[in-house]
């Protein structure tokens, strides 16, 4: 497996997705003082996953703001600030949460700049998680991202590798639209290469994590690393993978899905949501749609099972595609079982 | 269920003698019969389908938006209801372009995209009406945060009606508002219906007791009495302004006709009576009239006039819509994202 090639440059150094976080955070604060972070424990604590350690003592409790366990006025708050001049980046703590932001972010963030006929603007970011297999059980396990994809008006955001999540952060801020920011628990002590010197990712460009000739598989967030994985037991099996990461659901890179399809002529949808009417069912459509006459097998996905996540490790990890079951499912395809 | 005139809960409107000044009798009258005569012609675009959709009319709390407005800066911001028209107006909105978006016209507010519910304009500091209720509670909330953050000492007004005492939002953001002293100020516009309830069908306790237990001052007035509105806004807002903290204003007041335009029938939730009482005894219009003539500010002649000259203004932006041109179909998809 390897780092995305030629994009990290040769003073890249070695920092956690955690640490890329807080980066993309900082050096955004730094240039723009109408940056701020407003959430629960996001101040001294610096989240519950540690991941904005040390930006209070920088930006002070004015901008690093602890707020009352209150999900939805926190959202509320970020679209009025954004609408008056700041560029709030709400942190809601748990991807389970963001339930009950849904009325500020679906009927209000996702709206006011369409029913205002353009006059107004909500440039606020939604931090928030995803991903299951941490013993958490059912209300802090789930990955809720195609919820938000379904709206228009939000731009969704999945980064899967520390050099992603710190150049899609910093776009994010920096985009005029709300936007939803999702990231893998799991990940966030995961180390990647990310350039010293300044850059950002623009939304709507997915990356080829791995180049193969076989088959297609296209992967969000927690699971291009099971992607990548399973490529690697594929290659022993003989069976060459593209790996393409999404990055943004919204906006969606359709030629790039629909260009790797056609030269792989097989494809497989991977993402953490729950599969039915899922994230998957929507980048199946938009290929087996735009390579239909290529393809020699039906589009296939893989997505979290339609259960609420269970506590019980041996069950928890039934509900989750794994290196190992992408790697049958893609032998499948092949015709290799 | 016939309730009498008297049914709020008794507010003592505090006796201040802010004397207002001649002009600004005027003003509030001027102010306040252009939003009863908007209404009127917006009932009239329904019933002869000129209108699309629905709309709820403001006739009847004209002085709760008008009293708290005239109380602001121009450059203060307000978040309005479903029941927005008379907030949109008071707050400096222009007829022609209200008109233009009620009836889904490219001139309109929000290029026809909003309606009746989403009047937004920057230009008057009016950060949009909602038509959930109480959701603009977080935006007023955020916008006054963000006041404080940019150090630009104007005020937020959140306009909402007693049915917004239902929505877990409003409690969560007063909580913080109190917390942080954020120059909001709460206005709960009491019109006594939460659609086709009465609130105290809905609303447990005191209402008052509620922004009290957060240590929001809060205020009980007559929201018929455009005076005793704007005195008690004005107190209320400089004081957020000077960075005092938020206050809750609750306006006892009454919707005149229905839940919307279409609501015709109203028996079987209030009775004619209450309705015809409310009409005669505490009509604001009326109450103001009779002040302005008491203190011979103006008599019959000058209320007349200045109502002619509101209906010539309003009749010219009904025909200014009517004759505007909608949005091209190639409006659909824009403005989705800046």
């Amino acid at each position: 497996m390897s780092m995305p090639s030629g994009k990290v440059g040769s003073n890249g150094r070695e920092i956690t997705f955690a640490q890329a976080i807080k980066e993309a955070l900082a050096e955004e604060m730094r240039s723009d003082p109408r940056v701020f972070i407003i959430g629960e424990d996001v101040a001294e604590a610096g989240t519950v996953f540690k991941v904005l350690s040390g930006l209070v003592t920088e930006f002070g409790p004015e901008r690093v703001i602890d707020s009352p366990i209150s999900e939805a006025g926190i959202a509320g708050m970020g679209v009025g600030a954004a609408m008056t001049g700041m560029r709030p980046v709400v942190d809601i703590m748990f991807g389970d949460f963001i339930t009950l932001t849904m009325d500020q972010i679906v009927n209000q963030a996702a709206k006011i700049h369409y029913m205002s006929g353009g006059k107004f603007k909500v440039p606020m970011v939604l931090r928030t998680t995803l991903g299951a297999t941490r013993r958490s059980a059912a209300q802090h396990s789930q990955s809720l991202h195609a919820w938000l994809s379904h709206v228009p008006g939000l731009k969704v955001v999945l980064p899967s590798t520390p050099y992603d999540a710190k150049g899609l952060l910093k776009t994010a801020i920096r985009d005029d639209n709300p936007v939803v920011f999702f990231e893998d628990k799991l990940m966030y002590q995961e180390k990647g290469l990310v350039p010293e010197n300044e850059y950002t990712i623009p939304f709507g460009v997915a990356d080829i994590k791995r180049s193969g000739t076989d088959i297609t598989i296209v992967a969000t967030s927690s699971m291009v690393t099971v992607s990548l994985r399973a490529a690697e037991m594929l290659e022993e099996a003989g069976i060459s993978a593209e790996i393409i990461d999404l990055r943004t659901t919204v906006p969606l890179d359709r030629q790039t899905l629909i260009e790797s399809a056609k030269k792989t002529t097989r494809a497989l949808v991977v993402d953490e949501g729950y599969e039915r009417y899922g994230v998957t069912a929507e980048i199946a459509s938009v290929i087996a749609e735009g390579a239909f006459y290529y393809l020699d097998a039906p589009v296939r996905r893989m997505g979290a099972m339609d259960v609420p996540v269970p506590f019980s490790p041996v069950l928890e990890d039934l509900t989750v595609p794994t290196p190992a079951s992408v790697a049958e499912q893609v032998k499948a395809l092949c015709g290799r079982v | 269920m016939a309730r009498s005139v008297k049914s709020h809960k008794k507010s003592k409107p505090k006796r201040e003698t802010t004397a207002l000044h001649s002009e600004q009798g005027l003003r509030f009258y001027q102010q306040m019969i252009r939003i009863r005569v908007f209404e009127e012609h917006v009932n009239q675009l329904y019933m002869s389908a000129k209108m699309p959709g629905l709309a709820h009319q403001y006739s009847g709390q004209e002085a709760v938006a008008v009293g708290v407005c005239e109380a602001l800066r121009g450059d203060d911001y307000i978040t309005s209801t479903h029941r927005g028209h008379g907030h949109c107006l008071a707050k400096g909105a222009s007829l022609d372009q209200m008109f233009a978006e009620l009836l889904g016209k490219e001139a309109g507010y929000c290029r026809g995209k909003g309606g009746s519910m989403h009047i937004a304009d920057q230009d008057s500091g009016n950060l949009g009406a909602n038509a959930i209720v109480g959701g603009s509670a977080g935006i007023a909330t955020g916008a006054a945060l963000s006041i404080k953050m940019r150090g630009s000492n104007q005020v937020v007004v959140c306009f909402f009606g007693e049915g917004a005492l239902g929505q877990g939002l409003l409690y969560e953001v007063m909580n913080m508002a109190s917390l942080w002293k954020l120059p909001v100020l709460f206005v709960c516009e009491n019109n006594m219906y939460n659609e086709y309830t009465h609130y105290r069908e809905t609303t447990a306790g005191d209402p008052k007791a509620r922004p009290e237990a957060f240590g929001i001052q809060t205020e009980s007035v007559d929201g018929q009495d455009v005076r005793v509105v704007y005195t008690a806004a004005q107190r209320l807002a400089e004081r957020a302004r000077q960075g005092k903290g938020p206050a809750f204003l609750i306006c006892n007041t009454y919707r005149f006709y229905g839940h919307h335009v279409g609501d015709i029938d109203r028996r079987y939730y209030r009775s004619k009576e209450e309705e015809e009482r409310w009409k005669r005894d505490r009509d604001p219009l009326k109450l103001l009239a009779s002040w302005l003539g008491r203190h011979r500010i103006a008599d019959e002649k000058v209320i007349a006039r200045i109502e002619s000259d509101v209906r010539r203004d309003i009749e010219a932006a009904v025909q200014f819509a009517l004759n505007a041109p909608y949005p091209d179909p190639s409006e659909v998809d824009q403005h989705v994202y800046a």
